[in-house]
């Protein structure tokens, strides 16, 4: 069952050179129980997307349409007195670069105080039991309470930041590039630790990353962005093997793999388009290997293929054909080494 | 972006250092968003040309007395022949507020050249050096915090003689610490950069790192502290004057005003006399913050409005 | 080509594929911590690099991977004399690195380059690109006029910058990260040097756009038998470019030896847990279990036994006393651990 469906999201910046569309149309289900994953490059709009559904866009961007429902209720059109009942209690968010987000002037124990006792509305030795609790959560060491943020690393700072985003069990929980920043054992532990939650907190998360390895070996289901649009969405275990557009199979092309060095990498040549000015049809025709005359014209939609499996690609039902040509490097025309 | 046939381009000429043309822009664009910057901009425009067609526009000497027969026209109100009256000397205060603009912009424009010279120098050097170098300038900036500035001027004034130059020596000794702390923040910040770390495995001299990669990076600072620094200047030279420590051979505005001061005006209900002195020196200086804050846009786009 | 005084051996007589371009002799990097308001308390010092000896053959590639911390952007410094060392030597191409001054400074500084990690402060913001490619041929006085300008378009256009004159007035803040790095590599190549050191050269880079950068890196190193020097926290950049891989620990090297044997069959207990964490691209890969702590100490002070002490699975009492030499645990492949010490 849909935990959160978002229905033909659209989300606006304007720029003092015009409107920009970040996200154009985004149709998306987030289950309950499950950690989805949200994968793009940078400017395809994920982290908006993010933002839009807790409502903390910057002051020059909008929810221009569209609904999310969130059980039942559009938070889109909920005026802001009513989200602030939402934000941290039903859904919650780990900013990008979370780490340092962290008030440095105050500390951690005096931030979790601010969230429990005030949003929280508990009382003093219930925020410090809960407190206490959150730290144990996330694998914090409980004397770190005490301390400022600039006195921890960057994976307890990490996990400070997740901890003050559960303090108050929701439901869903966004987190935005959770583990870039930090070394890779860090990495996998917080990333181990947050499928754990999962489960044991029956949460939901919504895991925005730019890099597939995270959502390989993070997330239930993903789904792919590209300029403002979602362009696949399926199990994991699926899309991996059996990716239907071609968006998806240039990713997988360029991403390095350690246990397969054999494989020559190939990049997606050229730049996404400019969202000041989208072109009239499907985004990525420009940059795809298989694009047909009609793709330039005629933007596809988002279509269920089988149960579960959407993709964005008017050739979405040859791509076990064009996934074989996809590993072909003149095709991207890249020239061969 | 690949062509799929070959495009013939012009071949451009050997390509050159665009900064400055890149300033002239950003400088214009300045303008074209910021009515305050244009206004300060146009306050300078108009001082500056009085100030050069001084003889021009005033309409007598302003240190002659003027006498209309027998009669010295002394403490007369403004009307057609003395636009802003006269003096209790019978000096036409509008000549002198005329001519008053040379000095207060010569002296506003020169130290704060100085300054703002010294200031990035010594910004540039110390932070780019580090060390005892750092050290050892950073001590001269804080002994220069150290020394009041007033009493100097008029110690110095009292050995050298009351001069315009003496004033300007005076300023760019002590007001360069400011733009220098500044400056070497800056470059501090600037020296871990890639292009300037790129440009020492390139091979590129100290000299050459801090004059070509580090300095045109810093120069809408070192502009922005000039600016304000010019508004510093002629408020201290108006100061000075006014104690009577400046140079009484050359009307300032400074100078108008303690004459008028001297001569109880105040109490004599004379405001022609002491106000208008007083409106420039405000204006200029304001038109100084106005075009130092445009700049201030410049250095940071942060804060230009989306 | 004349060189302004060049005492460097000329590029045609660096030694080659036979024999080390660079030879690193138990180099060590000490940074004096300040404490207090006068300066350095006794002895407190952070252990940049602690020790590190190593030789890169000509025309090969080294990356260096390690975690934050471990030395290795230290390291890269002190092979581009950015930083001299606290101990211990750098020779290159048979001349220490330290005895370099002047002229003959200037020629090290013409064989060897560097790419930097941020492309968006790559390039000087008020230059434009052509200014910037120009620089390299100002500072060592390589043609004139007309010519330089075909230097600079004959290197947009090998790092596959089409069309290259329109790239020639263009600033910075207008090309891409993925151009910007490309700008960076051309500008490294118009010296022509016989050395480069890669610092993360693609970590801030699209994904889809490192495997360009990555490939013209590894075609260019190929057909102008480059050394390079790759550093990276990402094992499977350094499998993909890389013939020979060194982990740095706490400013130790920890293993070093052709990729394939040290990214596959890893010796040393902190190669087997970066190789373990890190994280792969196919989801039905089982992620595996990692005991070891995940806090990194901080080198300050005297050192004691193997850095890697407290977070190894495997850890002996001859760890806590006794810092362990580079053992060879297979053709070309060393790994500093006490496991495989032949007394042992």
């Amino acid at each position: 069952m849909a935990l959160l469906t978002i229905e033909d999201l659209r989300v606006e910046y304007r720029t003092s050179r015009g409107v920009t569309r970040a996200v154009d149309g985004v149709n998306l289900e987030v289950h309950e129980g499950e950690v989805l994953g949200l994968v793009g490059e940078s400017g395809c709009g994920k982290t908006t997307l993010g933002r839009a559904i807790i409502r903390v866009l910057p002051r020059n961007a909008g929810i221009a349409g569209g609904r999310i429902l969130f059980d039942g209720t559009d938070l889109a059109a909920l005026p802001e007195p009513e989200m602030a009942r939402y934000r941290w209690r039903e859904i919650a968010m780990v900013p990008q670069a979370a780490m340092d987000s962290l008030d440095p002037v105050y500390r951690l124990g005096d931030q979790f105080h601010e969230v429990l006792t005030i949003t929280g509305r508990l009382a003093r030795a219930a925020a410090r039991a809960r407190a206490l609790e959150l730290c144990d959560l996330v694998g914090l060491d409980r004397r770190r309470l005490a301390a400022y943020p600039h006195e921890l690393s960057g994976g307890m700072r990490q996990r400070a930041a997740i901890a003050l985003a559960l303090a108050l069990s929701p439901r869903l929980i966004l987190a935005d590039e959770p583990v870039t920043a930090l070394d890779v054992v860090v990495q996998h532990h917080i990333l181990r630790r947050l499928r754990q939650l999962r489960a044991e907190l029956s949460l939901s998360v919504v895991l925005v990353t730019h890099d597939i390895s995270v959502i390989a070996q993070t997330c239930d289901r993903m789904a792919v962005m590209y300029a403002g649009k979602i362009v696949e969405v399926g199990r994991t275990v699926d899309v991996f093997a059996r990716p239907q557009h071609p968006y998806t199979m240039g990713l997988q092309n360029s991403f390095p793999n350690l246990l397969r060095p054999q494989e020559m990498l190939i990049p997606i040549e050229g730049a996404p388009p400019d969202l000041l000015t989208p072109p009239p049809g499907c985004r990525f025709a420009p940059r795809c290997p298989f694009a047909v005359d009609r793709c330039p014209v005629d933007s596809p939609a988002l279509r269920e293929l089988t149960p579960g499996r959407w993709a964005a690609c008017h050739r979405a039902e040859e791509a076990d054909v064009l996934r074989l040509h996809a590993r072909e490097a003149q095709r991207w025309r890249v020239p061969v080494l | 972006m690949r062509n799929g046939s070959v495009q013939v381009l012009p071949r451009p000429r050997t390509p050159g250092f665009a900064a400055g043309r890149r300033a002239w822009e950003s400088f214009r664009g300045v303008l074209q968003h910021d009515r305050f910057a244009v206004a300060g901009v146009c306050i300078y425009l108009v001082f500056i040309l009085v100030a050069a067609a001084a003889p021009l526009i005033a309409p007598y000497d302003p240190q002659q007395t003027i006498t209309k027969g027998d009669d010295l026209m002394a403490n007369q109100p403004p009307g057609p022949s003395f636009l802003l009256g006269t003096t209790n000397v019978g000096r036409d205060i509008f000549s002198q507020l005329v001519y008053g603009a040379r000095p207060a912009l010569t002296v506003g424009f020169t130290a704060a050249f100085f300054v703002a010279l010294i200031g990035t120098v010594v910004g540039i050097v110390a932070g780019y050096y580090g060390g005892w170098i750092d050290a050892v300038l950073m001590r001269l900036a804080d002994v220069a915090f150290g020394i009041p500035f007033l009493p100097l001027v008029i110690v110095l004034v009292a050995f050298l003689g009351p001069s315009l130059w003496n004033i300007v020596l005076t300023m760019a000794l002590l007001l360069w610490k400011d733009t220098a702390r500044v400056v070497r923040a800056q470059v501090l910040s600037l020296r871990e950069r890639g292009f300037v770390e790129s440009a020492r495995v390139l091979g590129a001299s100290p000299l050459r790192l801090m004059l070509v990669h580090i300095a045109p990076n810093i120069l809408p600072l070192a502009l922005l502290y000039g600016s304000l620094a010019i508004g510093w200047a002629i408020l201290t030279e108006a100061a000075v004057s006014f104690l009577g420590f400046g140079d009484s051979t050359r009307i300032s505005w400074g100078f108008i005003l303690q004459d008028a001061y001297i001569s109880q005006a105040l109490s004599n209900g004379q405001f022609n006399w002491f106000v208008p002195p007083g409106i420039c020196i405000m204006l200029v200086v304001m038109a100084g913050y106005f075009i130092s804050r445009g700049y201030e846009e410049l250095l940071f786009p942060r804060l230009r409005r989306q | 080509m004349a060189r302004p005084g060049a005492v460097m051996a000329s590029r045609a007589a660096a030694p080659r594929i036979d024999g080390s371009l660079v030879v690193a002799e138990a180099v060590q990097k000490y940074f004096p911590i300040r404490r207090g308001l006068f300066g350095r308390g006794a002895g407190d010092y952070l252990r940049g690099v602690d020790g590190v000896s190593f030789a890169i053959p000509g025309g090969t590639s080294l990356g260096i991977a390690g975690e934050s911390g471990c030395g290795k952007t230290t390291l890269a410094r002190l092979l581009l004399r950015l930083l001299t060392p606290t101990a211990g030597r750098i020779v290159f191409a048979g001349v220490d690195l330290g005895t370099l001054d002047g002229a003959a400074l200037l020629g090290f500084r013409r064989q060897a380059q560097l790419m930097v990690q941020n492309p968006y402060e790559a390039i000087n913001p008020r230059f434009t690109i052509g200014r910037a490619l120009m620089e390299p041929l100002i500072i060592h006085r390589i043609g004139a006029g007309e010519d330089r300008l075909d230097r600079v378009i004959a290197a947009l256009t090998q790092v596959n910058l089409h069309p290259a004159e329109a790239f020639l007035d263009k600033f910075p803040h207008q090309l891409s990260g993925g151009q910007l790095q490309r700008v960076g590599l051309a500008r490294a190549l118009m010296v022509d040097p016989i050395f480069l050191v890669a610092d993360e050269p693609v970590s801030m880079l699209d994904v889809s756009v490192r495997a360009g950068v990555l490939n013209l890196m590894k075609a260019i190193a190929r057909s102008r038998q480059l050394t390079t020097v790759y550093i990276s926290h990402d094992l499977s950049l350094v499998r993909y470019v890389c013939d020979t891989t060194m982990i740095m620990y706490l400013g130790t090297v920890a293993e070093i030896g052709p990729t394939d044997a040290v990214l596959a069959h890893p010796k040393h207990p902190y190669t087997q847990l970066l190789v373990a964490a890190a994280p792969v691209p196919d989801p039905t890969y089982p992620v595996p279990e990692i005991a070891a702590p995940e806090q990194v100490p901080t080198p300050i002070g005297p050192a004691h036994g193997c850095p890697f002490k407290d977070r190894c699975p495997h850890v002996m009492p001859v760890c806590h006393t006794t810092t362990p030499p580079l053992v060879f645990v297979g053709p070309k492949h060393q790994a500093a651990c006490h496991l495989y010490e032949p007394t042992h």
